[in-house]
């Protein structure tokens, strides 16, 4: 009867007002809700907010979730999107190893081939910016790290409905 | 617009939400509203420790139907409310609490009695306020009792820092609250009352589970004429009890772990199962799984998220439940015809007939017997009130409840120590309506010392204590499940006879049912506050009973 485990993205309009976020993500943790990211954000309104959720769940979980978190009463929207009429981003900064010239040209190289930006540079290491897809990113990452990764940050997905 | 202080605006708008009385005990952080109150035509019961000033309110909402007030000051007082709060939220119970908190110059600053209360409650209230200037007060009032009374009802929190409470401001007193995030949904949705229907014409063995949503909403009257309609019996949750009379022809009891036999026995024959107002707790249906795997289920509950959470549902409509079954019944009634008498209700005679002496009611002052001679005595509309464990269960299987409103109980949380402040809470909802706690001997020493605030504030209501010197509920899974190896359940023996003289209550301690049944009458007839002390045999068992993890149809008899 379980229907099968898949990555949701939700999206969501809430207050933006102290204590939101800890009503929202505590109302995840006492209902055993596994969260995958969350990024959170000002919108075009400055007194609404845009919290975009990931959850790996099946559909009955994603459901559940939905109606909980539209119960709290400083969340004012929140819809599931579909992948294929979704734009969504996601930023990385990878801070990498940098052993001699050879590999710093080779980062180089390879950052211009995935369209990031290089953000930093050191003596021993060079920090490069990467958005895109969460897939993309993980594809970065994979290459990377050939090289050694010394810090790695991601801001968890945010998206919006295309059109 | 008019300038006043926070505190003044506080009772202001708490006049306008037409609060009569507010249950509390005061600290310094919540001293200036204290001080406004002393002038002001709100009544204040002092409770004796904050679970009980919440329990109270909790139990004057559940009589009256209107939103209870509870107040404490700021750390341990708010902490000590954490529990009846807790509770009301499991019960759907509408509260509003207010707490004192430290002056905003000190919040997070782990200054004397600061506690982060807003944190605490998040999981446990409908949603909580911490105003930051005294000109919000006025429209945060607005927003909780708004909040607390509709929809799904339950308890809201608003914390108010001290210098909220002093400073002065302009107020404005609105009328009408806006709360963007916030639109309970009222009417249900006419497809879905389409295909209710649908089933329900076609149902030859219909059932109707009844919850705690049919009283809150009072739609009793309305699920009794679609019993009738449908001639389909009515089981009801623990929360249920009393949304139909239970001497009604269709009424089969409580179902569930200690549900009535027929109730538990017929619900697994029914192929249309209607769940008015109910949230499938693992309390009432058994092994979820095995619950009702073959009935086609209707769910109709006013809040969403209800619908699908513990069991899948072939057919969910979101609607209040008074709205919801008047537009069904009108839509059925003129699509059937009432029927006096057919297969299905046949079976059911038949079931009652079964199991009728297949239960044991003992003799005497057993409880199923003391509680089945005490509901011969009472008004019909009396109120009772109970604590958690054995009595709790007994009287939810032996003691008939006529009325909505008249059975008050902690049943989400199970609290030990709710059933005696909320009786007597719900007395000063009903000062006409004799009022009876039916108790164990461990809960009512959870909070006993509101016997002082029953007997200072002249609230007399009757504490029937069902003393078996044990925390008998816990004895008796020891016994059946763990081979009689009692572990810290003996509570040891105590008079509570003198316990009550010592507060200034009548206190009795009983030899026999005659002698019982004398010292009720007599209570009825008394201004105070009378404890009955009842000792009972320390091996007394409930049952019917489904052991836990185990389903309806694994019940224990005997
Ligand atoms: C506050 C609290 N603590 C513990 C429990 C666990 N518990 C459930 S029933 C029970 C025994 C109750 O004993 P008593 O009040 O004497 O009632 P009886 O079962 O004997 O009727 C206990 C300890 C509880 N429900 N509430």
């Amino acid at each position: 009867m379980k229907s099968r485990v898949m990555t949701y993205i939700i999206s969501t309009i809430v207050e933006n007002k102290p204590g939101v976020l800890h009503k929202a993500s505590n109302m995840f943790r006492c209902r055993d809700f596994n969260i995958d990211s969350i990024s959170v954000g000002p919108t075009e309104r400055e007194d609404l907010s845009r919290m975009t959720i990931t959850i790996d769940g099946d559909k009955a979980t994603v459901e559940q979730l939905v109606k909980q978190l539209s119960k709290l009463i400083d969340v004012l929207k929140v819809s599931v999107l579909s992948p294929e009429s979704t734009v969504v981003r996601e930023l990385a900064l990878v801070k990498l190893h940098v052993t001699d010239a050879k590999a710093r040209s080779d980062i180089i190289n390879y950052a211009n081939v995935f369209r990031s930006r290089v953000v930093d540079v050191a003596s021993g290491s060079i920090t490069i910016e990467v958005t895109g897809s969460p897939d993309k990113i993980d594809a970065f990452l994979t290459l990377a790290s050939t090289f050694g990764i010394k810090e790695i940050a991601r801001t968890g997905i945010t998206a919006l409905v295309r059109g | 617009m008019v300038k006043m202080s926070g505190a003044q605006a506080l009772i202001e708008a708490l006049y306008k939400e037409k609060v009569e009385v507010i249950f509390g005990l005061p600290g310094g952080a919540i001293i200036p509203v204290y001080d406004v109150l002393r002038d002001s035509k709100i009544r204040h019961i002092l409770g004796r420790h904050e679970q009980s000033v919440a329990h109270m309110a909790d139990g004057y909402a559940r009589a009256s139907g209107k939103v209870g007030v509870c107040m404490a000051t700021s750390g341990p007082g708010a902490t000590n409310l954490v529990t009846g709060i807790a509770n009301a939220y499991m019960d759907s119970a509408p509260m509003v609490a207010i707490t004192g908190q430290v002056p905003t110059s000190l919040i997070g600053k782990d200054a004397f009695q600061e506690v982060d209360i807003i944190g605490i409650t998040t999981p446990i209230t409908k949603h909580n306020y911490q105003p930051r200037h005294a000109s919000e007060i006025p429209n945060t009032i607005k927003m909780a009792f708004h909040i607390a009374s509709t929809g799904r009802p339950g308890p809201v929190l608003i914390d108010l820092p001290k210098n909220v409470q002093n400073d002065t401001a302009d107020m404005i007193f609105p009328n009408k609250v806006e709360i963007r995030g916030y639109k309970p949904n009222k009417f249900p949705h006419t497809l879905q009352v389409e295909k209710v229907i649908k089933l329900l014409t076609k149902a030859e063995k219909p059932i109707i589970m009844a919850g705690g949503g049919i009283i809150l909403s009072n739609a009793s009257l309305k699920l009794q004429a679609m019993a009738e309609l449908l001639l389909a019996p009515v089981v009801t949750t623990f929360m249920g009890k009393g949304s139909i009379p239970e001497n009604h022809p269709l009424s089969l009891g409580v179902l569930g772990m200690h549900g009535s036999a027929e109730a538990n026995r017929l619900i697994l024959e029914a192929d249309v199962l209607l769940a008015a107002g109910i949230r499938f707790s693992d309390r009432t249906t058994g092994k979820i799984e095995e619950f009702c795997q073959d009935t086609k289920i209707i769910q109709i509950d006013i809040d969403p998220s209800e619908i699908g959470k513990n069991k899948t549902v072939d057919v969910p409509i979101v609607g209040d439940l008074n709205k919801t079954l008047t537009m069904l019944y009108d839509s059925l009634a003129k699509l059937l015809e009432k029927k006096e008498d057919n297969l299905w209700f046949k079976r059911v005679r038949q079931i009652r007939e079964e199991f009728k002496d297949k239960i044991d009611q003992g003799e005497g002052l057993a409880p199923p017997n003391l509680l089945k001679k005490l509901r011969e005595v009472l008004p019909h509309n009396s109120i009772i009130t109970t604590e958690v464990g054995q009595n709790q269960m007994w009287a939810s299987l032996y003691f008939k409840v006529y009325e909505p409103r008249t059975f008050i109980s902690s049943g989400g949380l199970g609290t030990m120590g709710f059933g005696f402040p909320a009786s007597i809470g719900a007395k000063v909802a009903k000062p006409d309506v004799p009022v009876l706690d039916i108790a164990g001997d461990g809960s009512f020493m959870m909070t006993s010392n509101s016997l002082a605030t029953s007997i200072s504030e002249k609230i007399p209501v009757i504490v029937v204590i069902l003393n078996n010197s044990m925390l008998g509920m816990v004895a008796q899974w020891q016994r059946m499940f763990y081979k009689r190896r009692y572990s810290a359940v003996e509570l040891g023996a105590y008079n509570f006879e003198k316990l009550a003289k010592a507060f200034g209550a009548q206190g009795f301690r009983i030899g026999s049912l005659e002698e019982f049944i004398k010292v009720v009458k007599s209570a009825l007839k008394s201004e105070v506050t009378t404890v009955i002390d009842v000792p009972i045999s320390p091996e007394e068992n409930v049952f019917p009973m489904v052991p836990a993890g185990k389903g309806l149809k694994d019940t224990i008899y005997r």
